[in-house]
């Protein structure tokens, strides 16, 4: 149905001529920008929903009661959930440190947390479709589940910052009771706070990548992204790191460049380091730990997603 | 009355810092609002996501920013 509402644009309400190459790359932009934004709104909209349940004191509490491995695994889970800012990463910490979830399982849920978001969830349906989203969700569970177990295993309380247990004790709990009214306002001001966030990178990654649709070579970048490139996979990585921000116009971006020869697994690396390792995160952690567990996270991640990278470039040929 | 808000400097902190203030003042009443900045702090009332607004001890919204409409049912209740 979206793509009878582009052709119709496209070719009678600014009559182009059809497969023109400017024909097609307006056609693309069209499709995809209005498939991208409907997308958003349903799905923001039913997390939010969802999310209206799950607060983070909620969920503070479920996992005060989990050990190590089943706590990992909760925790990740309930990551996707969460919505994330790197400004809420230092009171979320401490909150869940405080509130005695090992320190492992704490980082579980500060992986999962930023690197499956609704809207990079949306960008992968939408451009890459269910399958690639899929396994981007399960590998980043993955990726925090076993960053978090390492993490536990290594035994660094020392390298966090002495005041962070200095006031340990129950936070005292407040309740928040919603109606079903309540909830829809909820979903609905979350989503278009979003909405009015991202729309803007989103038609830009949509734009360009139209214009790489239309005017780039098929396989043009097969011999420096390829599969077997060894190098792409790290090199993706460290790129995707200060990309932080704007992961909404990254991702339809990274789209167009697949299409032109840059292997899966990079590509799916590539968007893992744009969620899951953000350079103004870490500085904000700094309050809380030493550089040595920063390093130590960030290069535990980092690995996870290069791992993935190769692997996915290995099995997606 | 004790009108917190709870922040680390956010935009939306801010935000709401403007909005409690505008309610206030709407309602007449002079109370200036204490800025709480520090993180030990924050998480000591028990909140994770801010903003939040915390009126005479009481963390009444975290991790969202309430409508100046709510805000002032929140001060109402705290007159009475």
């Amino acid at each position: 149905m979206l793509a009878v509402v582009a052709d119709w644009v496209t070719y009678s309400l600014l009559s182009l001529t059809p497969h023109s190459l400017f024909a097609g790359a307006v056609n693309f932009f069209i499709y995809d920008s209005l498939k991208i934004v409907l997308l958003l709104m349903i799905i923001i909209f039913a997390i939010s929903i969802v999310r209206s349940f799950l607060p983070p004191e909620k969920i503070r509490s479920i996992l005060s009661h989990e050990k190590q491995y089943t706590g990992n695994l909760l925790a990740a889970l309930l990551g996707i959930v969460t919505p994330f800012c790197s400004c809420s990463a230092v009171p979320l910490f401490l909150g869940f440190l405080r509130a005695g979830i090992p320190l492992g399982v704490t980082f579980s849920f500060l992986v999962a947390s930023p690197m499956i978001n609704e809207v990079a969830l949306v960008l992968l349906v939408g451009l890459f479709g269910w399958r690639i989203a899929l396994l981007y969700v399960v590998s980043g569970l993955a990726i925090a589940i076993v960053s978090g177990i390492v993490i536990g295993k290594l035994r660094v309380e020392n390298l966090l910052k002495d005041f962070v247990f200095a006031n340990k004790g129950a936070a005292p709990e407040f309740s928040r009771d919603m109606s079903w009214n309540d909830r829809i306002q909820y979903a609905r001001g979350y989503t278009l706070e979003i909405l009015k966030k991202v729309w803007l990178y989103i038609l830009f990654g949509v734009g360009v990548g139209a214009w790489i649709h239309g005017y780039v070579p098929a396989n043009f970048l097969a011999a420096y992204a390829g599969g077997s490139t060894w190098y792409a996979v790290p090199l993706a990585t460290l790129i995707g790191i200060p990309l932080y921000s704007n992961a909404a116009g990254v991702i339809p971006l990274v789209s167009a460049l697949t299409e032109k020869g840059v292997a899966m697994g990079t590509t799916l690396s590539f968007m893992m380091a744009v969620t899951a390792l953000s350079l103004p995160e870490f500085m904000i952690l700094k309050t809380v730990m030493k550089t040595k567990l920063i390093v130590l996270f960030a290069g535990i991640v980092g690995l996870g997603i290069m791992f993935t990278g190769y692997m996915f470039n290995l099995i997606l040929k | 009355m004790k009108l917190e808000v709870l922040g680390t400097g956010c935009a939306k902190c801010k935000k709401l810092v403007e909005l409690t203030r505008q309610a206030a003042t709407e309602m007449g009443i002079p109370d200036e609002i204490l800025k709480v900045e520090k993180i030990d702090d924050i998480v000591n009332y028990g909140v994770m996501i801010t903003p939040a607004l915390v009126i005479n001890g009481t963390v009444v919204a975290a991790g969202r920013l309430p409508e100046k409409e709510e805000i002032k049912t929140w001060i109402r209740k705290n007159i009475q």
